[in-house]
């Protein structure tokens, strides 16, 4: 038997093969899935190629036993992960929850389609923009991440997982309906080279409690099967993993889970800023639909119209400096009634305006230029 | 340089598969940047099936067909359907036996392909005999590059059935035109 | 030191002793489960660090708290897939579910269903006290028809679930039920399945004197015992019907199946590997 790693070269991926095949690369072993429209492409991806370098793909018999799967597979050590979309990551947010509280790193993919509800299972929405970061009760932190082309679709896996491992937490990564099914090119460099992007979980140091944060406030992960005892709860714990229901325990943990990511923010965020330096009106966008936004930003910029685009890679923690640095009015262009908006409105000092679609289609160039013209006239 | 190719027909007669074997194609035999997208909600509004292929040298931005230079289709229903979406001075590639279009101003080249392809044996390379026509009649790629393309979607024992399919679509427009 | 001392103090080792006292009420059988469970794996000479435990939520669910190896107090219903990651990420392991009526099959049902038919290899210690201890007494997927608890105040009028029954309908190869009074079977019988491989499913009738006892004139833990005592009928061979639990009935117990050569789906997969690296 000899493992089959992908070769240098270019490919012709879909965003659902690109992300499963970067996951692969990036050293993700595990996957538990339940199939959904229209990520079900990853999981078929994983189906195939996993085992070919050793890895495990399980099919579950719901996303909330998928998501459980992963969790306790992540224990393990491995990198863990599974994709589905808006109806299953709805049904996967209470365990989302419990792998915050327990801190254990996971990829999470939701290609997501037009919603509420079935919606438009085959078509792109925007609408779990929010459920990404408030789906599960309780206050907390997650990691964000969201492509908008299909080479990026593969190489921002690397850092969905470094994240993941960096901070011990879930990462939720959103593709769409759009970007799931779209083919690109995608250059895939020497497997030796890919290799050295992946940062290995953090161990812990001789009689470190598995709870106890490092100065970083994120506590090294044990792993199961090498005699730590590990006890993880749901539960409020100290930071032997007991159980402390107090308000003390509460406030400690809670502040932490929080502030492990937040003190980093910095460190966490990507954007692409697109023609923003000189811009008078700057287009907030991301995944598919700024691939409208940045064609109509062209057309503004031709008809001499400074617009730019901002486009958000990481949407949690939100990149908020992004916003402050500039003193332009602000479009946000996104697929659904008005989500990002209330964040830029939120860190802006000047005027934010949205162009917003229901979904099922990304915007077109001209309705991207219509919107600069009203905003700018 | 940058063209925006637009297929249609009904299922079955591989108009997916034409378009990605394009896309594919000209990715990654012809260097150039290249999306793909299909229409899947078309899928279910009785048999009609579309792809989308954009061709460039340059990155690629807004990946949907907004005014095609080439529209391929292989049912007049696909024609009805798109022909809207094709540019003033676009080009309308068909399969002659099963599109006429006696009114239409816009250059339209057609093929007996559905028919070619029975003559090989086997109905179901007439959108590889479609895609060799298209390659003669826009040269927007290299033929042997989408040669390979086809060989990469095609199993090894169908390979030289669709090179003859290819090969015959190609003389045709190199005969014609 | 006596044989009993030395056990006792071994036993000790596998538990967090810091964390006692436990939450379980006076007189409560979990307990008595979880003292069957230490002594069938102290006998079976199992590493500390190659037993995993994995519990969900509920009085049964506490377990994984008090047991000193690697273990987990995961969500309502989701201890069976936490435990289908960890076994199928290490196959060495061995992977023990120890939860309770309510959250292995009414909220955990379907994963119940599944991971059964799959055949991981688990060991699944199911313990059924007829009802909701934790949240104060409700009906539950396995409270027998006609028993009173607090959201059944007029006798519960639906139909529990045969464990057994259900185990052996999903092909698990070791299948067995005892009741908390029978502590040298229930013992052996988690020193045999310990040693075998696939989907094992262990039930034990077990009291909970506190909220469904005193609902259905077993007040004290000693009258649930005698209950138990009273009722039950060893039978390895009961039909599905006689498995069948009623209010105030028969218990049937017994090592119901246990058949070997059943591959699990970790065993599978290693063929999947073979066949994707050929």
């Amino acid at each position: 038997m000899t493992e089959k790693h992908l070769k240098e070269g270019y490919y012709f991926w879909s965003g659902d093969v690109a992300a499963a095949e970067g996951a692969i690369a990036a050293g993700c072993r595990f996957y538990a899935g339940y199939p959904i429209t229209p990520s079900s492409e990853v999981a078929e991806t994983m189906a195939l190629r996993l085992p070919q370098v050793g890895g495990k793909f399980i099919e579950m018999e719901d996303e909330i036993g998928s998501i459980a799967a992963i969790i306790g597979a992540s224990w393990t050590g491995e990198r863990s992960m599974t994709a589905t979309s808006g109806p299953g990551i709805s049904l996967m947010n209470e365990n989302i929850g419990l792998a915050v509280m327990t801190e254990v790193p996971l990829v999470i993919v939701n290609a997501m389609r037009g919603a509420p509800s079935t919606g438009l299972p085959t078509l792109i929405g925007q609408g779990d923009l929010m459920q990404a970061k408030y789906g599960s009760h309780g206050s907390y932190e997650i990691i964000t991440l969201y492509p908008n082309n299909i080479q990026e679709a593969f190489d921002l896996m690397f850092d969905a997982f470094n994240l993941a491992e960096r901070y011990r937490v879930p990462v939720m990564y959103l593709l769409d309906g759009l970007l799931a099914h779209m083919y690109e090119k995608v250059y895939v460099p020497p497997r030796e080279e890919w290799e050295k992007k992946i940062i290995r979980r953090k161990r812990a140091r001789e009689g470190q409690l598995p709870y106890q944060p490092d100065e970083d406030m994120v506590p090294p992960m044990p792993l199961i099967g090498e005699g730590y005892n590990i006890h993880a709860t749901g539960l409020t714990h100290d930071e032997r993993g007991y159980p402390d229901l107090t308000p003390q325990a509460q406030e400690e943990l809670v502040r932490r889970l929080n502030e492990k990511i937040l003190k980093h923010e910095r460190d966490i965020w990507k954007v692409e800023e697109y023609l923003t330096e000189d811009a008078d009106i700057i287009v907030v966008s991301f995944g598919g639909e700024s691939r409208a936004v940045k064609a109509g930003v062209n057309l503004a910029r031709k008809e001499g119209i400074k617009a730019g685009m901002l486009r958000l890679i990481t949407i949690w923690p939100f990149p908020w400096e992004y916003i402050t640095k500039y003193s332009a009015d602000y479009i946000v262009a996104e697929l659904n009634y008005g989500q990002m908006y209330h964040l830029v409105r939120e860190y802006s000092d000047n005027d934010v305006y949205q162009l917003n679609k229901m979904g099922g289609e990304i915007h077109t160039p001209e309705d991207v230029l219509k919107r600069i013209r009203e905003v700018s006239s | 340089m940058k063209a925006e190719v637009k297929f249609g027909g009904l299922g079955g007669q591989g108009i997916i598969t034409m378009g990605f074997i394009l896309a594919n194609a000209a990715a990654i035999y012809d260097g150039k940047e290249c999306v793909f997208t299909q229409d899947y909600s078309a899928e279910a509004r009785g048999g009609a099936s579309t792809s989308e292929v954009i061709i460039a040298d340059e990155k690629i931005d807004y990946p949907h067909v907004s005014k095609a230079d080439y529209l391929v289709v292989m049912s007049m229903s696909a024609y009805k359907d798109y022909v809207h979406k094709l540019k003033d001075d676009g080009v309308i590639i068909v399969d002659s036996d099963l599109v006429h279009l006696p009114d239409e101003k816009r250059k339209v080249y057609g093929i007996p392909a559905t028919k070619i392809a029975e003559k090989l044996g086997n109905p179901i390379v007439a959108n590889i005999v479609m895609l060799g026509f298209f390659a003669g009649v826009t040269g927007i790629i290299e033929p042997e590059a989408l040669l390979k393309g086809i060989k990469d979607r095609v199993p090894k024992r169908f390979w030289e059935l669709n090179e003859r399919a290819f090969r015959e679509g190609l003389e045709y427009a190199e005969k014609n035109l | 030191m006596s044989q009993m001392t030395d056990m006792r103090k071994t036993e000790e080792e596998w538990l967090r002793t810091e964390r006692l006292p436990h939450v379980w009420c006076p007189g409560c059988g979990i307990g008595i489960v979880l003292n069957a469970f230490l002594r069938a794996v102290i006998r079976r000479n199992i590493p500390k660090e190659k037993m995993v435990v994995v519990s969900g939520i509920g009085c049964t669910g506490r377990t994984a708290g008090y047991v000193n190896v690697d273990s987990f107090h995961t969500t309502h219903g989701r201890a069976i897939p936490f435990a289908v990651g960890v076994k199928f990420a290490r196959p060495d392991l061995n992977v023990v579910v120890f939860s309770g009526d309510g959250d292995l099959f009414a909220i955990g049902g379907n994963h119940f269903v599944n991971a059964a038919r799959r055949n991981h290899d688990l060991l699944i210690i199911a313990v059924n006290n007829f009802t909701y201890g934790m949240t104060g007494g409700q009906h539950g997927p396995t409270t027998p028809t006609g028993a009173y608890t607090t959201t059944t105040p007029y006798g519960n009028p639906d139909r529990p679930f045969n464990i057994p029954h259900l185990a052996i309908s999903l092909g698990a190869p070791y299948v067995a039920r005892w009741t908390t009074y029978h502590v040298n079977q229930l013992q052996n019988s988690i020193y045999k399945a310990l040693n075998m491989k696939g989907f094992r499913v262990i039930e034990i009738i077990s009291q909970c004197p506190t909220v469904y006892g005193r609902r259905n004139s077993m007040r004290s833990p000693m009258s649930m015992m005698e209950y138990f005592q009273k009722n039950s009928v060893i039978n390895n061979k009961a039909s599905y019907e006689e498995m069948e639990l009623t209010y105030k009935g028969k218990i049937v117990v017994g090592e119901f199946r246990n058949v070997g050569g059943i591959p699990s789906y970790e065993e599978r997969y290693e063929e999947i590997i073979r066949r994707a690296q050929e």
